[in-house]
């Protein structure tokens, strides 16, 4: 088989990609492959995110995008136009100083903008805690939503006896 | 807690079967294996893109100390990529040890493989930790209980970058929360035969999964094995997501044990032909493509998770996934070579690899 690029060397490299749900097969030879960039080590990511980006950014004015450019996160020294080109923040801190740009960016990825997973184990027992009985509160009203109620009745078991062992401050009630 | 010792040395390691590859977990006849990895990053250093090699030097040398001492790594073996050769790195990524970003070797990078193989650790790639767990066959579960615990032995000497909003922070956003990816590698020919794998596939992708090939992110779909992982990482949490990817599966085990039914009962003869035709070439060529192997191998893993009798173990053609590839060829040849002569060399490797099993079973086909 020759390559579909070039059509002069033999296809070395096959690819078979799976967009828009369907199966697209393309062979093409190691050179041709190269240049294309067609290869498993492309940063994806970068391009996932920038055209999630470039979608967000079109109900802005040039001004709005020149001045969200110009944000500066004060530890690694990053801006936000370089988060959108590269697709990747600088450090954990970007993330607090980019937070209102990146929060409907999460949206757009996750659906959601709050982590509900685990903590970190040296946050302390308390901390952990505390969380493992907010992730119960909300598994409670889901099990609620899908009328199990044996299951619910268990996690409300489950939450008094947490609660019992942590004796102050209540978590807030799970809505 | 190993009860053998790991390996000592890069050559030590890549003799051994990958664990992932052993063909025995439960449902190994339709899925091949079971990954989760967690990212991570200190949260004292810029990512990895960012920091300057002295500061990845500095990662590597915290966090490589830190898993070393952690009882989930004890007497596992550490490598630095920039020790290692080009052949050498690809070869860890065909074992699905390193990623493409951690095997370019150019910065200081490194990992961390525990004695068992089951558990690794990525230093430096694009966050400064991924933690990986692998299982042969469907073991969600197990793994995940496995990368849980590593996670928080290393969270004990490392502070982890983390926010009670954002959860885990990563280079990447998509990658935020809870920084996991739990995902099987799956077998699924009937389905992709009877041309009803868009189907299923489509409604993997509607329930927020993502599907890839055998070598991950944008890597082709090769021997009808599909890699289907969970795509977000905010706002559910890791049993959540996991639990979701086991139900889903399942369902899809299910259509695709359904299409093997159909298809043995409508059409056995051209079943078992494609099988043993499969077993044929593979058995006596004399040049052979890596895709063609690994097409040829779904062929036969069909025929031994059909039952067929007389075929290899499921462990022969797992191996031969990996030994195929160019790195491992490479290696096995002790020399570089081009693809041509890959081809002659990958062909005598298969022929050696199926002939050995057969004297082994004491029964030639």
């Amino acid at each position: 088989m020759l390559c579909q690029v070039c059509g002069k060397n033999p296809a070395t490299v096959h690819f078979t990609e799976i967009h828009d749900n369907k199966l697209t097969e393309i062979n093409v030879c190691e050179r041709c492959a190269e240049e294309k960039g067609l290869r498993a080590t492309s940063h994806p990511h970068k391009f996932d995110i920038a055209d999630l980006l470039a979608g967000m950014v079109d109900t802005m004015t040039s001004s709005d995008e020149e001045r969200v450019g110009r944000v500066q996160c004060p530890r690694c020294g990053m801006l936000y136009s370089s988060f959108r080109e590269t697709g990747r923040l600088g450090c954990a801190e970007c993330y607090s100083a980019f937070q209102f740009q990146l929060r409907p960016l999460l949206r757009r990825i996750h659906g959601d903008t709050r982590h509900r997973g685990k903590v970190p184990a040296r946050d302390g027992d308390g901390a952990v805690r505390s969380r493992q009985i907010q992730r119960l509160h909300d598994d409670l009203q889901r099990a609620v939503e899908r009328e199990d109620f044996e299951k619910a009745a268990g996690i409300r078991d489950e939450i008094k006896r947490l609660e019992a062992e942590t004796p102050a401050p209540r978590p807030e009630e799970a809505r | 807690m190993s009860h053998t010792p790991g390996p000592v040395n890069f050559d030590d390691l890549v003799l051994r079967t990958s664990p992932w590859l052993s063909g025995d977990g439960p449902h190994a006849d339709l899925v091949l294996s079971t990954r989760i990895r967690l990212a991570r990053n200190l949260e004292q250093v810029p990512f990895t893109h960012r920091a300057r090699d002295e500061q990845l030097q500095g990662v590597l040398a915290s966090a490589g100390g830190a898993a070393q001492r952690s009882t989930s790594f004890a007497g596992g073996l550490m490598l630095a990529m920039n020790d290692l050769s080009a052949v050498e790195r690809q070869v860890l990524v065909e074992r699905h040890l390193v990623s493409h970003e951690l095997g370019d070797g150019s910065r200081p990078r490194g990992i961390l493989v525990a004695p068992d193989e089951k558990l690794s650790l990525m230093i430096n790639e694009e966050d400064h930790l991924r933690l990986q767990s692998m299982a042969a066959g469907f073991q969600l579960a197990d793994a995940w209980a496995s990368a849980d615990a590593a996670d928080d032995e290393l969270n004990q000497s490392l502070d982890f970058a983390f926010s009670e909003e954002m959860g885990y922070l990563t280079a990447c956003p998509t990658n935020a929360g809870t920084g996991l990816r739990a995902s099987v590698l799956i077998h699924l020919p009937a389905l992709v035969l009877l041309d009803e794998i868009q189907k299923v596939l489509k409604g993997v992708m509607q329930v927020g999964l993502s599907v890839r090939g055998l070598y991950g992110e944008h890597s082709e779909v090769m021997g009808n094995l599909f890699q289907i992982s969970n795509q977000t990482t905010l706002g559910r949490s890791e049993r959540d997501s996991i639990e979701s990817l086991e139900r889903v599966t399942r369902q899809i085990m299910d259509a695709e044990e359904r299409a093997r039914d159909r298809m043995m009962r409508d059409a056995r003869v051209q079943i078992e032909d494609k099988v043993w035709r499969a077993y044929g070439t593979l058995r006596y060529c004399r040049s052979v493509h890596a895709r063609e192997v690994i097409n040829l191998c779904s062929a036969i893993r069909l025929g031994v998770a059909l039952g067929l009798p007389g075929l290899c173990p499921l462990r022969v053609v797992n191996e031969l996934l990996v030994l195929t590839q160019p790195g491992h060829l490479q290696r096995y040849a002790a020399a570089e070579l081009t693809p041509s002569e890959r081809n002659v060399i990958r062909a005598q490797l298969v022929r050696e690899r199926l002939s050995s099993a057969e004297h082994e079973s004491g029964s030639t086909p």
